[in-house]
């Protein structure tokens, strides 16, 4: 999803994404059971998500990565599958590091 | 023994540390990234009033990028843009007005005023959880080994998502509805060439806000100077975000794209992506301010101002954590954490929140956000443009047309006109 294919401005995704710092975490801070995903309809964390991390599957279940999140919590606030998301913060240290924030 | 845990420090977190170290408490400050601020992100401007009392002068070690001297309100339509713009030189001399600064840098400044005061700073350490016993927050867990921290007070400036305000039930797990995206561009653009196309100098720098920009989704842009990049960006309502199914990166690539901002970013290089959640629900979804043993602060508590012309966060969070701090002691003596939403009441956090209780509807509504911005370029148009041979319409005339064009009946707008009045009297 967020591949190489160039953004609306003429920025790729990846480039954009390149400009944030982050300090990945061994742990998986956002856990995504797909089998909850497969019944939902409207999979709204695929577009609102603006690090663009989940991406739907084949067999109607969503492929997330958790590793360039901006920790906004956008996901879990618009996920509307019951237990669809575990979502928590990275492990102190790690994750997402703004510099302009 | 520690005294105070305060969860966060960020500018409600810091300020609630500051002032109950002063008092002598013992604080424990604790930031989850790797330094004060690395989490953060704003769309703004940071007003410094709310630190006259507390940091005097603060304006002279403050890590501003600019001051801002110029504030301008653009309506834009796809093709049309209508601006108001207004400047002051008193804004760009103490004791100032409002100033754009990194989070990394500021949060980071007002996190070493707390530790300057004598509180203990523990970075790279998330508040996992809470301890309650017998119906009390009692302490805090940690990611850190043997990491339970016990206090008589906890003090939640954790921030939008709030885990600590939701676990001791005091904010709803989720409230799209009261949430907007924010996200934004930081682009470089060389010093002089900011001054040129901004017309300031110096330390003198810009607040833009524009309204019709967001393809009819709730929201609004946002563009900043800093001292040699700009900071450009979109707040949008998340749960009409999502409806829409449309990319937020997509909107700040529209509003830079507009002919009316273009020409300020051309050539300027994306440094930093940002996005965060911002609090907008106003007086009527705040969380609830305390439960036994905790305080909630800053946009944890949802004090994060969203009024229309009016937008400010970073002094709600440090007027909330500064009356926080300032009350601690009698928080925790009395057990009752009535000091500390009495002193709320009291001052511009919750005063200006209730004021202003209607605004976020009204400002969101479908007339404001997709049919008013067309109607008043339209007008602003009509009036401006030369008609000759056929003489001038006339304004009242002029204004029917622009209505009728973009679908607003005259007795909305006179609805509406009422309706803002009643809201910002």
């Amino acid at each position: 999803m967020s591949g190489d294919a160039s953004g609306y401005d003429g920025l790729a995704f990846d480039d954009r994404m390149a400009t944030v710092e982050f300090r990945v975490a061994e742990r998986a801070h956002i856990v995504v059971d797909s089998d909850v995903c497969r019944s939902c309809t409207t999979k709204a964390c695929v577009t609102a998500c603006p690090a663009n991390l989940f991406a739907p599957t084949s067999d109607g279940g969503i492929l997330f990565n958790y590793e360039q999140c901006f920790e906004c919590g956008t996901c879990y606030q618009v996920c509307n599958g019951e237990g669809a998301l575990t979502w928590t913060y990275p492990d102190g240290g790690h994750g997402v590091v703004f510099r302009h924030g | 023994m520690t005294d105070v845990i305060v969860v966060g420090a960020g500018p409600a977190g810091s300020a609630a540390a500051l002032m109950a170290a002063r008092d002598g408490l013992d604080v424990v400050l604790l930031e989850r990234g790797p330094f004060p601020g690395s989490k953060n992100a704003y769309g703004g401007v940071v007003y410094g009033r709310v630190l006259d009392e507390v940091l005097p002068g603060w304006w002279e070690e403050a890590p501003v990028q600019r001051w801002v001297t110029r504030r301008s309100t653009m309506l834009l339509t796809e093709t049309q843009a209508l601006t108001v713009d207004f400047r002051s030189t008193d804004w760009g001399q103490a004791p100032y007005n409002g100033c754009t600064t990194f989070r990394a840098d500021f949060d980071s400044w007002l996190a070493g005023k707390a530790v300057d005061a004598g509180a203990q700073l523990v970075t790279s350490t998330v508040a996992t959880g809470l301890i309650v016993e017998a119906g009390r927050v009692v302490g805090v867990r940690t990611d850190r080994p043997d990491g339970d921290l016990r206090a008589p007070l906890v003090i939640a400036a954790d921030g939008v998502n709030s885990f600590l305000a939701k676990e001791a039930g005091l904010l709803p797990r989720t409230q799209a509805k009261h949430l907007t995206l924010g996200v934004k561009e930081v682009l470089s653009l060389p010093r002089e060439v900011i001054d040129e196309r901004f017309g300031v100098r110096g330390d003198e720098g810009v607040d833009v806000e524009l309204l019709g920009c967001t393809r009819g989704i709730p929201g609004g842009g946002f563009l900043y100077t800093n001292r040699d990049s700009l900071s450009v960006g979109v707040v949008v309502s998340l749960e009409h975000l999502t409806a829409a199914k449309v990319r937020a990166e997509d909107l700040v690539a529209d509003l830079k794209a507009h002919p009316a901002v273009a020409p300020w970013v051309e050539g300027a290089e994306l440094k930093e992506y940002t996005a965060h959640l911002i609090p907008e629900g106003g007086y009527d979804h705040l969380a609830e301010l305390s439960t036994p043993g905790m305080l909630v602060t800053g946009d944890a508590a949802g004090l994060c101002l969203a009024a229309g012309i009016w937008l400010e966060g970073v002094n709600f969070a440090i007027g909330s954590g500064l009356a926080a701090g300032r009350h601690a002691r009698s928080v925790i003596d009395s057990g009752d954490a009535k000091p500390y939403r009495k002193a709320l009441e009291g001052s511009f956090v919750l005063q200006d929140h209730k004021r202003l209780r209607g605004a976020p509807d009204l400002v969101l509504s479908e007339r404001v956000q997709q049919r008013y911005p067309g109607l008043v370029a339209d007008l602003v148009q009509g009036l401006f443009t030369v008609t000759n041979p056929a003489a001038k319409p006339g304004a009242l005339r002029l204004l029917r047309r622009a209505a009728k064009k973009n679908g607003v009946k005259l007795r909305h707008l006179l609805a509406d006109g009422l309706a803002g009045g009643r809201v910002f009297r």
